[in-house]
């Protein structure tokens, strides 16, 4: 359980943010210069707010009103930089028991050879930092944060220095952690494929505040917050389930509440779950079953409402099954096709991103 | 030709005696104090920054001379260390290793200075939220990554030490076996007639200290810089 509530000036910037979460993973996201890393670092100690409260499982880190100010070092709170920060003196190992030695022994709750195994560390332990790749700095950056033992873990950007297939890797990586252990983690960060891969509580920000805290579909969909031109891209975010895998056109189908979809590219076995996001702009809407036509998932539904936006667009949410999609079509179509609130409709989905 | 006569020995081994102890005795505070000005803000700064590199513009003699009146045996410091602790600089070889150690101070810390304002400040904050008090982030992650600096330092200040001229006969004279060092030696034999040649034997030999000195130096900056860069060769 994490609860923030913190105001600091700066010259030209005023954080006043305030959120709460008790999920494992939460994302803190927003463009840069939204007041991402400075929260991060009030919640380290690193920036000392001018007035608020922070709270990591119910234990005070800082109480303006109360005068508390926890020094850095006894928050036990693990920060993954965004340029990892190692030691460069020390040798992986090196730099992974630095913390561990300091931890003391009745809070430790992960031993050395599991954080190693966990991320794949064996065969580095003996290098040093300048001879590794950017990938396995981040992997040794969050095994030495974790052996700590911190009581919530803080992620500022740990994948914005790396190449796409790094990024994928070390995120395998970070969302295996997080199953093994239970560690809360506030992940910062302004890329939307990340947060619909990890986290389970977003908390939107702009200009030093938080505009918005709910789940990653909840959030996401929000159309009103597309408006303000703060909020990502609008879209639907799905859980489902690979069911079936066909090789031959390397397509897969996977199956969510409200139906399947068919989507190439899957690297995934029959069984595993996963996340897909479809943004609200590539998904059409029709009153009857088109036949004769490319897009691989048409799915049936009934609107639920429609919200006009400043531009030519509307914002269409269907209700397909148990899940709700959004649709990004233009105003004309819809008064043209006299989409409502009570339609039966079917959606046209002409791209699923894997996340 | 080629061995030393004793009396050469003798103002060899003072001058590396004194050279030792005036750098081995300002090492601590030169790194306080770099490590003050590199890393803390503080009212009169610049102030404290223009004190420290006074003996780099200040004319020696002049150092010397406020070192006598200082800690001369009359003098307010001399007399309390003579009276309490039975410290007495003025005219013995201790004396010459603080005027040496005072003039090679500015130098010392302008290295280490420098190297430690090279080292990133993140390192340190992330070594904190490891759990680490400012004492130990300093002893395992400052001092280690600003060993190049702090050698080099330390050498420069061996240097200057040995080279000592001015500062050291206004405060301790020109003593034989006491504070007669390699400079001073070498200018007590141009006074004399016939004095050339040792003259020139003592220079040649400053030289080879000199280029030693500066070799070894070389050798332990490459060592620690290559452990503090972190390569594995």
């Amino acid at each position: 359980m994490i609860e923030v509530s913190v105001v600091r000036k700066l010259a030209n910037f005023t954080l006043d943010a305030v959120f709460a979460s008790d999920s494992g993973i939460t994302a803190l996201f927003g463009r840069s210069g939204s007041g991402k890393t400075t929260l991060v670092n009030a919640i380290a100690g690193l920036v000392k707010p001018d007035d608020g409260i922070i709270k990591v499982n119910g234990e005070c880190l800082f109480d303006a009103a109360r005068g508390i100010n926890v020094p850095v070092e006894q928050r036990r709170v693990g920060y993954v930089f965004q340029e990892g920060r190692l030691f460069p003196h020390l040798t992986v190992r090196g730099n992974l028991r630095y913390g561990l030695e300091l931890a003391k022994a009745a809070q430790r709750y992960v031993d050395f050879a599991k954080v190693v195994d966990l991320l794949g560390l064996e065969a580095l332990l003996e290098r040093r930092p300048a001879n590794l790749s950017g990938g396995e700095k981040q992997r040794v950056a969050i095994g030495r944060a974790l052996l700590a033992s911190p009581r919530v873990l803080l992620m500022d950007e740990p994948l914005a220095a790396l190449d796409t297939s790094r990024k994928r890797e070390v995120l395998r990586y970070i969302a295996r952690l997080h199953e093994e252990i239970s560690v809360p983690i506030v992940y910062v960060t302004h890329a939307v494929e990340e947060i619909v891969q990890l986290a389970e509580t977003v908390v939107l920000m702009a200009g030093g505040h938080v505009v918005a805290t709910g789940g990653v579909g909840e959030v996401m969909g929000r159309a009103d917050l597309r408006a303000q031109g703060i909020a990502f891209e609008g879209g639907t975010v799905l859980d489902a389930r690979v069911v079936a895998q066909d090789l031959a056109y390397d397509l897969a189908t996977l199956e969510f509440d409200g139906g399947r979809l068919m989507v190439p590219g899957v690297e995934a076995l029959v069984g595993e779950a996963l996340r897909v996001r479809i943004r609200a702009r590539d998904v059409s809407i029709a009153l009857t079953r088109p036949a004769d036509i490319s897009v691989l998932n048409v799915l049936a539904g009934r609107v639920i409402d429609i919200h006009a936006q400043q531009d030519a667009g509307a914002a269409v949410r269907v209700a397909i099954g148990g899940s709700v999609l959004t649709a990004r079509i233009t105003r004309y179509s819809a008064d043209r096709l006299q989409v409502a609130a009570g339609r039966d409709v079917f959606v046209l989905i002409k791209a699923v991103s894997l996340m | 030709m080629l061995t030393l006569t004793p009396a050469e020995w003798e103002v060899i081994q003072l001058s590396l005696k004194v050279a030792f102890w005036s750098v081995l005795c300002s090492l601590p505070p030169a790194l306080a104090i770099a490590v003050l000005l590199a890393r803390c803000k503080f009212p009169g700064k610049s102030l404290f920054d223009a004190v420290v590199h006074l003996p780099l513009v200040l004319p020696p003699v002049v150092i010397g001379y406020c070192l006598l009146l200082l800690l001369g045996r009359r003098g307010p410091v001399g007399a309390l260390l003579d009276e309490y602790f039975g410290i007495v600089f003025a005219f013995r070889w201790t004396g010459a290793a603080v005027a040496a150690g005072i003039m090679g101070f500015p130098l010392m810390v302008r290295a280490m200075r420098l190297s430690i304002e090279a080292i990133d400040a993140g390192l340190e904050d992330a070594a904190r939220t490891l759990g680490a008090p400012r004492l130990r982030v300093f002893l395992t992650i400052t001092l280690p990554l600003a060993m190049p600096g702090i050698f080099t330092g330390a050498l420069l200040s061996f240097a200057r030490s040995l080279g000592e001229f001015g500062a050291t006969i206004t405060f301790v004279s020109n003593i034989p076996g006491e504070t007669r060092t390699l400079p001073l030696a070498i200018y007590t034999l141009t006074q004399v007639p016939g004095g050339d040649a040792a003259a020139l034997r003592l220079s040649i030999i400053a030289i080879i200290l000199s280029v030693l000195a500066l070799m070894l130096s070389e050798w332990l900056v490459q060592r620690a810089g290559r452990r503090a860069r972190g390569r594995d060769d």
